[in-house]
């Protein structure tokens, strides 16, 4: 048996995601406006009064944030699905968790950390107090990788079937409730000046949670959906 | 034990035992039904703050629970069936969806319904009505699941990991519901759970929970039997079964 | 029949008390009936097959 290394099959299939993601910019860069866009959306639609647009804020930019992952999701297994290299690197002796988690951390750092950069200036639009803004990059921090993670399993539940994008939507979002209740209220806590560790300790516990029991479930379910 | 468990799980065996099974069940719960019913809308005394709204507890309260035990024996047997390949347990798993997904509807509708002269209005976001509105999407997601495959097989497979995942989500959901709740809602009574319940509202709703079990059990043999036949239709045991059933 | 009005009145609750147990009754019976027609239909439906079956290879 050859000496078999799994950093080094993770760093690969990461490396690989990377580079395929940057060769594809527009499904990258796609849910990064659609972010944009949807909190744009909502003084229009509302109002443009900052008192009205601050309560709201954080709500917004989390339900947004929900969204625009779900919409980055399926490209995670999807095209490797269809064209085989999905089952090869199943196949292969580097264990399906490792291929999880290099996969969900690829998709995180094109779509995740994206929205964190950009979420100050979303912050900004919607009247979010400045002394808030670190806390809404913290529960992006904590929280989107939870996204990521939780939306895997979807993803490797519904990659077989031919119309899995609505059905995604309809799995995956109830699972990333609580993520959206204690992230909103982290920041709309630290908005009021309130102490909000306890909100971010909970996010992390989801965040170490779901890193070690999801890439076992959408391992599984991968392996079920390539038969 | 083992030997009987194995026997028991054979699809042939099974569809056999449920069919004898079913009338005896479906008696079992008629009876009880009456009997809770009887008690809980006719013997039971009004409430002395509710008045007769709260006779709605009957069917709220046995449903609520349902809906969560159901889950449980759907993520259960859905587990035995991916672990250890046991068609019956798919099928278990399967038929138990439709009927939990049922049981959360009630729970959701007759709490509107009591909501309604308690609260002034149809719906308030409380974290149990909450909580089980969540649970309903889940069981939306698992019935989905299983309906989208081609193979109903791998579809069941998938369901139960889902399931699975759903089981541990579930306190998650609920600790946050109730924090966010408390949160926002501050020192809102909850007006469901009623202040001191008394034996003659306690007896009939612990038999409606029975019999809502046993309705359970009645109604999964049921819809169990109709997918085993959908899903076995090649197999020779069916046509035996058939023979017997002319 | 006094008695009987006064429970069918539900201390003027009778709307919100006899829907829930009528959706509940809709609900429940909708669990029973379904599976009973559907194994139905598949017995019916496996049973001509049978029959075809055995009819084609004497």
């Amino acid at each position: 048996m050859r000496y078999f290394s799994l950093s080094k099959a993770f760093m690969a299939i990461l490396s690989r995601d990377l580079l395929l993601a940057l060769r594809r910019r527009s499904e990258v860069v796609n849910p990064l406006l659609f972010f944009v866009i949807v909190v744009t959306l909502f003084p229009l639609a509302i109002s443009p009064s900052q008192a009205v647009l601050q309560t709201l804020a954080p709500g917004i930019i989390w339900v947004a944030a929900l969204l625009s992952t779900l919409l980055s999701l399926e490209r995670m297994f999807r095209s490797d699905f269809e064209d085989g290299s999905l089952e090869q690197l199943l196949l292969s002796p580097c264990p399906p968790t490792v291929v999880v988690l290099a996969k969900v951390l690829a998709h995180w750092l094109v779509s995740g950390l994206p929205l964190l950069l950009i979420a100050p200036l979303l912050g900004v639009f919607l009247a979010l107090p400045t002394a808030a803004i670190p806390t809404l990059l913290f529960t992006l921090a904590l929280g989107t990788p939870v996204l990521s993670l939780v939306g895997a399993i979807g993803v490797a539940l519904t990659v077989g079937l031919r119309r899995g994008g609505a059905l995604l939507s309809l799995l995956v979002l109830p699972l990333y409730l609580p993520v959206l209740i204690f992230a909103a209220n982290a920041v709309a806590a630290s908005a009021d000046g309130l102490a909000v560790t306890g909100q971010l300790y909970f996010l992390g516990g989801l965040l170490l949670l779901s890193c070690s029991l999801a890439p076992l479930a959408a391992a599984a379910a991968l392996k079920i959906s390539i038969h | 034990m083992w030997y009987w468990l194995h026997r028991f799980s054979s699809p042939a065996y099974f569809y056999r035992f449920a069919g004898k099974a079913i009338p005896w069940l479906a008696a079992i719960t008629g009876l009880l039904l009456l009997a809770g019913l009887y008690g809980g809308l006719v013997l039971a005394p009004a409430d002395y703050q509710q008045g007769d709204s709260y006779r709605i507890i009957f069917i709220h309260v046995p449903s609520a629970w349902m809906s969560l035990f159901i889950y449980m024996v759907m993520a259960t047997a859905g587990g035995i069936g991916l672990i250890w390949h046991i068609k019956l347990a798919e099928v278990i798993a399967a038929s138990s969806a439709p009927i939990g997904a049922s049981f959360t509807f009630i729970a959701l509708a007759t709490g509107s319904l009591w909501g309604k002269p308690m609260w002034g209005t149809w719906w308030v976001w409380d974290a149990r009505l909450t909580s089980e509105l969540i649970l309903l999407f889940l069981y939306f997601g698992v019935i989905a699941l299983q309906s989208a495959g081609e193979d109903k097989r791998t579809a069941s497979r998938a369901s139960a990991i889902l399931a699975l995942v759903g089981v541990i989500n579930i306190p998650i959901i609920h600790f946050s519901v109730e924090w966010w709740n408390t949160l926002h809602q501050g020192a809102t009574v909850s007006k469901m759970d009623a202040p001191s319940i008394h034996t003659s509202m306690l007896v009939p709703l612990l038999i409606m929970a029975v019999a809502c079990k046993f309705y359970y059990a009645t109604s999964l043999l049921m819809r169990a039997r109709a997918e085993l036949l959908d899903r076995e239709h090649n197999s020779h045991w069916i046509r035996d079964a058939l023979k017997n059933h002319e | 029949m006094n008695n009987l009005a006064e429970f069918f009145h539900m201390g003027g609750y009778a709307l919100y008390v006899w829907s829930a147990y009528g959706l509940a009754t809709v609900v429940l019976g909708y669990n029973i009936l379904a599976p009973l027609w559907r194994l139905r239909g598949l017995q019916r439906r496996l049973a001509l097959r049978h029959a075809k079956n055995n009819g084609a290879t004497p």
